[in-house]
Formats: structure tokens, sequence, C-alpha cells
């Protein structure tokens, strides 16, 4: 997953990038099933490595290829990124180690939600009682954002459908800069 | 592009069913096994998005117009709210499921069945739409290359 | 030993993260940022995921034979955060597509000359 992320940052060919954006998608899936989250990794076979894949080729179907070479050396990114990740490094530290039973955050509400899921759903699948149940007003929430942007995109797309050949000289008319 | 390649047609028409079954297993089995609204609506819109695909989107229009998309998308929100309204209804608190049947577990499960139907009609419509959307400017974007290459020609 | 591997999904997780803001800060393509984008948000999946893993554990579906089971709840806060992720993507496709209908270009440093050309 590590090689992919170098990869796509090194690529400049947007195809590759794309390409190699769906293999990592297809890793992380993997990397869900063995945290078990057996829900989670489906959604992002399907969504990660499905669905952004199409819409990102659909995209570069519209728009071109090929990235432009960097302009700037690029030390002041890198700089402010190695110390950004300095700094969650060093935040790690403290973080309970991995697969521990009683780190504080499972044993919050998660106790809660294995032991009466199915008693008080008739749901054996606790992500879906939680999801739609106990959560729902959270889910609620969430199918909104979905609507909205997918209104969002339908507006954005949908308005000057009519595309302009050459561009408009702004003398001439200037009801063409209006969109 | 690429709505001449038999293997293509062939394999994807194959294909369809088996995807479309997988996602509607998914969406009536998610509260037994992995799954759930949000995965099966990814899955029907990837059917549906495959085989516009290959046939090509008025193809895909043709199986589901755009208009139904398009009154798909609040239906799922509305379906979902109004679980809440209803329960809501019938004196509990908002979205809490429990009085839609005799026993609280029963209506919980029902609640949790009706939601998922929510969640996957606005996650698959969403879907389609965008796909619509971003496939119009596709094939809009063909057309005009083609008919630079005539002008060209000429 | 035991401490590097206790804490080795944080700094996978920190690595996928500084990549993806890499990607964002440092290139100038808009279709590269978005994809860096997705990364840094599925470093941040993986961040809710793993602390949630129990060891000796299984996935939460209510089964015979298994007593534990990891913790349900981040994999219902990253279910939907996937499929928001997907449709807030889409939303930056949609506005790289207008951007290039109106200017003819997506990259940034392009997109600066022709504003300080106009």
């Amino acid at each position: 997953m590590v090689i992919t992320v170098v990869g796509i940052i090194r690529a400049h060919n947007l195809f590759a990038v794309v390409m190699l954006g769906g293999v990592y998608s297809f890793l992380m899936a993997t990397v869900m099933v063995i945290l078990d989250a057996v829900d989670v990794s489906m959604t992002e076979a399907a969504v990660g490595a499905g669905m952004s894949t199409v819409l990102l080729l659909a995209v570069l179907h519209l728009t071109r290829t090929r990235e432009a070479p960097l302009r700037h050396k690029p030390y002041i990114p890198l700089f402010v990124c190695l110390l950004t990740g300095g700094a969650l490094v060093y935040g790690t530290l403290d973080l309970p180690p991995f697969g521990e039973a009683n780190a504080p955050q499972n044993l919050h509400v998660a106790p809660y939600y294995i032991e009466n899921a199915e008693r008080e759903t008739h749901s054996p699948n606790i992500v879906t009682a939680v999801l739609a149940s106990y959560r729902g007003y959270d889910t609620l929430g969430e199918v909104t954002v979905i609507f909205t942007a997918g209104i969002g995109v339908l507006i954005l797309l949908a308005s000057g459908v009519r595309r302009r050949r050459v561009k408009p000289d702004p003398l001439q008319d200037p009801k063409d800069d209006a969109l | 592009m690429m709505r001449d390649t038999i293997i293509l047609r062939v394999v994807a028409k194959l294909l369809l069913p088996a995807i479309l079954i997988f996602a509607f297993y998914v969406q009536f089995h998610g509260d037994y096994g992995p799954g759930g609204g949000f995965q099966a609506g990814v899955a029907a819109a990837g059917a549906i998005i495959l085989y516009g695909m290959i046939f090509g989107i008025p193809a895909a229009k043709h199986v589901i117009p755009t208009t139904v998309v398009e009154i798909m998308v609040p239906l799922g929100v509305l379906i979902f709210a109004g679980t809440g309204v209803v329960s809501m209804m019938l004196g509990e608190n908002y979205l809490n499921y429990s009085p839609l049947r005799a026993a609280p577990g029963d209506g919980q499960h029902m609640g949790i069945l009706i939601v998922e139907a929510g969640v996957f009609i606005t996650v698959a419509s969403t879907m389609l739409a965008i796909f619509y959307g971003f496939g119009g400017l596709a094939d809009e974007a063909d057309a005009e290359a083609a008919e630079a290459a005539e002008d060209g020609e000429k | 030993m035991t401490t590097i591997l206790a804490d080795l999904n944080y700094w996978v997780t920190v690595f996928l993260l500084v990549g993806g803001l890499y990607i964002v800060v440092a290139h100038g393509n808009m279709i590269k940022k978005l994809v860096g984008l997705s990364i840094f948000q599925t470093s941040v999946y993986l961040l809710f995921l793993s602390p949630g893993k129990v060891l000796g554990g299984t996935a939460p579906i209510i089964a015979e034979g298994f007593d534990v089971y990891s913790n349900p709840l981040p994999h219902v806060l990253i279910l939907t955060a996937i499929v928001v992720g997907v449709a807030t993507i889409a939303l930056g496709l949609a506005l790289v597509v207008r951007i290039h209908r109106s200017y003819g270009t997506i990259e940034e440093d392009e997109l600066h000359d022709l504003e300080s050309d106009a």
C-alpha cells in the first residue's frame, strides 16, 4: 500500500495515477478484512475501487491526461508534511497498542452494542443494527449529505450545457461571460 | 467507444444479472451478514453503470430514465425521515422503531429494513445521477470531437 | 521491538496521511489533488478502524461459538464516511470539469497565469 502511494506521488500520467488509486483501494479493502471490518471492506471495494475509478476516468476523458511538471521545487510542502508526520508519530506514542481489548475506545459504548444488539433489534449483524437503529439519526445525516452532494453535482454539470467552442472575446459580447 | 467489442458485450450481459442479484442479496441479507443499504446501493448502481459504459448511456437511460433517477434521489431521504416521523406519531422518539410492530425487537428489525431501503434508493440513484451527469458530458465531447474531425477533413 | 510492532498500524496511517497531504499541497493538477485527498481520507479510515480491532476477535456479527468481537462502532462511522467521501469527490470532480470548461486548464499554475494576464 505504501509503495502504491509512492507510485501515485511519482507518476505524471494521470491514467497511471487513477489505476494506482484503484489498486490502492483494493489493498485497503484487504487490510480492512484483516481488521475485522467486513462491512467497511465491502463498501471500500465497491466505492473506492469501482465508483471513484469510473468517475475519475470519465473526468480524464473530459480533460487531459498528463500532468504538467512542477514549476516550483517542492521543498516547502515537503518540509510542512514531514513536520506534520513527525508530530503525528510523536502523538502515536501515547496511543494504546494494537489489538488491546481493554483500550479505552473498546470499553465505552461498544460492549453495550455487542451484548444487546441482537436482543433489542433481532439483527445479528451489529454493524447494521448500530447503523440503522442506535445511530439512525447519524445515518440520516449522512444520507442527506449524499443527497446534497448529488444535487450539487447535477447543478454544476447541468448549468451551461452548451459548450463554448471558441474562447469568448469580452469586448464582443458581454453575455458570453455569464455562465 | 467500446460498443463494438463482442467479448465485452457478452461478458457484460452474463455479469449483469449476477451483480444485480448480489446487490439485492446484500441489501436484504444485510441484517444477518455483512452488507446493507450503502453497499447494495453502490453495487446496483455499478451494474447499471457497467451497462451504460458498454452499451452507451442512451441504452442505460432507456432502462432507468433520468426522471426516475431524479425522483428516487429525494425519495430515499424522505423514506428515511418519514420512518422517523411515523415512529414519532406512534408515541416514541424520532427514529425509534420499536412501536412499528407489537414486539419492540420486531419493530426495530422492521425499522432497520425500511431505513436500509431508503438508504439503498438514495445511494443508488445518486451514484447513477452523477454517472449520467459525467457520462452525458463525455458523450457531448465525443460528438464535438467527431464534428471537429469532419470539419478538418473538409 | 514490541513497541514498534504495537504502533506499526499508526505509523502506516501517518505515512498515508502525510503522502496524501503532500500530493494535495505540492501538486498543481486538480485531479491528482483529488486522488491525494482520497488517500488522505482512507488514512483516516485506517486511523478509526485499527484501534477497534481486538486481537483474537472476529467480525461483529453475532454467531454461535464466538465470544470476542471487534468494536463495531468505528465500522459504522467509517462505512458512511466512505460513501459520503465518494459523493464529495464527485462534487470536486464536477468542479474540475467546470473549471476546465471555463478556463481550458486544470493546472493551478496555468490558472494563476491566466488571472495575472487578465
